[in-house]
């Protein structure tokens, strides 16, 4: 039944993957969700780069569904300053496929600028995961990420644009087929979750 | 020049090295483990008051002495210590060799005089041994084989007119012979080295073979023998001193282009790889400034090492300029040469590259990657490991499925078994539509975990009208529920 889902005609192919060579962000209950539902369309190593005293860790054996834990790699900076350095370095050499930044405080225009200047140098994409409600002006998309209760499904979940420097703003149930390692998106007249 | 040769001898090296560290003002020895039973290795003079000898067991040696202090005796430790002495030896000559397992044997030809004749050379030598707190009895002779029987068997006048009369009055185990072939003379009344030279040589050979022969000619000197000098560790520094100084950044990069040739050449040479290279510029001013490159890899190719230091060279202050660079790999690895092939896939090394360069921003340390660890504990089954020191290496094995964020529990209301139908976490309220569980983990008792103290813990994976997917664990052996995870 659900096979027909993706052939359904939707323009989540345009949106999603977002546009490579830039930086965007992703917020919401499901950020990290998003990030490795990303970094397993991009297919490439990983370098997540989180300030040092976050109490939460990423699980390596949840994360095997999207990437393989391998290719992952942690890098921890002090502080937001350091961070940031750390991913521009990393944007700019271009020798990793995702660069995902964990932002705790809102960035300015310029630290979000030289983010977006570094990535097109280096040909690689970033996402900043964002708390809810900050964001930064120079990213190229925004996404909001939140699971949704679905009875039959325990990996439905909506994707909000609620930024988007090229396009219109758009939401998705989208769900994770881990045998097939993609992104599925639910067809919207059928698959809506039950109130 | 006739050739001279000194050989010192520590009796006591391995106890003289311990007590160095550890001053012990009581008897004490050194076991070694040997055919299942504790012998003593090395004692000091206190214990050797007491009647105890090197061989004798150890539990022997604690009923004859009482408060006998003793540890293990660590023969590497004493072998690299050695080697240290070999080191500094070279103060006096610059051919210094091993003479087994407590001994070195120096070449002094044509250096004596420097320190104003033998007697004063060795006077130095047992005075700064003597500071280092190491005994050591030394004689010096025409031959190696001589210069060893004075040390081991002479009693200090070992500088004689006539060595050969000298030689005459020891002992004949002083020629290094075997302990059989000593008890095998002296039952014969062979008892001095001269009773075994106004011996026929033929008879001498038919009996004992010509091993005996041998070491007599070696100690006399008709009979040559050598000293293999240890070769110099390698120094992998190189230095660039400058006729004007530099302040350009560009000047700098381009002088340490220079040495980084130079050094990667000499790494190439000897199949090594460096893991820390230290930039030392020095100013006219005789300030220095360091630039510590700490590497995710070993690494001996210039063009790649050479942009990472771009950035500490940009943080360098030159004030009046710098007139002296010197780089040095204070940590080297083997790197010896690979084979390439298209099985391996491309091996590039800018991954190492980037770790190297946000390394050096953030500590190498703090750049880190999961690998598999066995065990069901959630947060046991990975470690985390420094990527820089680590490669990727298991298969990770998943049973159920897991979230993919892990927090420290943190505590929720709740009773009872099941879960609760609503749940408040982190100021959030949620209906609990469906609950997949439990999945019951225990403890492993064979490790001490504080956080695993509460027991076994049932894992639930709850689903909640709000969208949230939580992972809850109770807690049967001490009730209550905690949060310890989100799946996507």
């Amino acid at each position: 039944m659900r096979l027909v889902d993706y052939a359904m005609p939707s323009d989540f192919p345009d949106h999603f993957p977002p546009r490579a060579n830039r930086v965007h962000e992703a917020c919401g209950p499901n950020a990290f969700g998003f990030a490795f539902a990303l970094a397993g369309h991009l297919r490439g190593s990983v370098l997540w780069v989180r300030e040092a005293w976050q109490a939460d860790q990423i699980n390596p054996a949840g994360v095997s569904p999207y990437i393989d834990p391998h290719s992952l790699l942690i890098a921890k900076g002090n502080d937001q300053t350091e961070v940031l350095a750390t991913a521009e370095e990393s944007l700019r050499s271009g020798v990793v496929a995702l660069t995902v930044i964990e932002l705790t405080k809102p960035i300015g225009l310029t630290a979000g600028r030289r983010l977006q200047l570094a990535a097109e140098a280096g040909q690689s994409t970033g996402l900043c995961i964002v708390p809810e409600g900050t964001g930064s002006n120079a990213v190229e998309t925004r996404w909001h990420c939140t699971p949704v209760f679905d009875p039959t499904d325990s990996t439905l979940q909506r994707w909000e644009l609620i930024k988007n420097k090229s396009g219109t703003l758009t939401a998705w149930d989208v769900r994770w087929n881990a045998e097939a390692r993609r992104i599925i998106v639910v067809s919207e007249a059928r698959e809506r979750p039950v109130p | 020049m006739p050739k001279r040769v000194v050989s010192l001898w520590f009796p006591r090296l391995a106890s003289d090295r311990f007590l160095r560290a550890r001053p012990i003002d009581a008897p004490f020895v050194l076991t070694q483990r040997q055919s299942n039973t504790e012998r003593l290795y090395c004692l000091n003079p206190l214990a050797t008051q007491q009647g105890l000898q090197r061989g004798m067991g150890y539990s022997d040696a604690r009923a004859f002495c009482s408060d006998l202090q003793s540890h293990p005796a660590d023969p590497v430790g004493d072998q690299r210590f050695l080697h240290v002495l070999a080191r500094w030896a070279k103060r006096y000559c610059p051919w210094v060799g091993l003479e087994g397992a407590n001994g070195l044997v120096l070449d002094i030809t044509g250096a004596a005089h420097l320190f104003g004749g033998e007697a004063n050379l060795l006077h130095d030598i047992h005075l700064r041994l003597a500071r280092a707190g190491l005994l050591v009895k030394s004689g010096v002779a025409d031959t190696r084989g001589a210069a060893w029987a004075f040390a081991h068997y002479g009693n200090g006048d070992a500088t004689q007119a006539h060595p050969l009369d000298a030689i005459g009055r020891l002992p004949v185990a002083a020629l290094r012979l075997e302990e059989k072939t000593c008890v095998g003379l002296q039952r014969l009344g062979v008892r001095f080295v001269s009773d075994l030279r106004a011996l026929p040589r033929a008879t001498i050979t038919r009996r004992f073979g010509s091993a005996v022969l041998l070491r007599l000619d070696q100690a006399v000197g008709t009979q040559a023998e050598s000293i293999s000098p240890l070769p110099n560790p390698p120094r992998y520094q190189v230095r660039l001193s400058l006729p004007d100084p530099i302040g350009l950044e560009a000047d700098v990069m381009a002088g340490t282009a220079r040495l980084l040739d130079q050094l990667c050449g000499k790494l190439k040479g000897r199949e090594m790889g460096a893991r820390v290279l230290l930039l030392t510029l020095r100013r006219v001013d005789k300030a220095n400034q360091e630039i510590e490159l700490r590497l995710a890899c070993a690494m001996r190719d210039p063009l790649r090492i050479l942009p990472l230091f771009e950035r500490g060279v940009g943080q360098i202050d030159a004030g009046f300029g710098i007139d002296q660079l010197h780089l040095a790999a204070t940590l080297v690895e083997p790197l010896p040469v690979q084979q390439m092939s298209h099985a391996h896939g491309r091996v590039d090394g800018r991954l190492e590259d980037l770790i190297t360069r946000i390394g050096n921003r953030i500590g190498l340390e703090n750049v880190q990657r999961f690998l598999p660890a066995d065990s069901h504990i959630p947060e046991r089954s990975y470690i985390i490991a420094p990527a820089a020191y680590s490669d990727p290496a298991g298969s990770w094995v998943n049973f159920r499925e897991r979230p993919i964020q892990l927090f420290p529990p943190e505590p929720i209301m709740g009773t009872g078994p099941s879960p609760p139908a609503f749940l408040r976490w982190r100021r959030m309220t949620f209906r609990v539509e469906r609950a997949t569980g439990p999945e019951r983990i225990a403890p492993e008792w064979w490790l001490s975990d504080e956080n695993w103290r509460s027991g076994v813990r049932d894992y639930w994976k709850v689903e909640t009208k709000q969208g949230r997917r939580l992972w809850l664990f109770y807690t049967p052996q001490n009730p209550g529920w905690f949060v310890q995870g989100q799946f996507a």
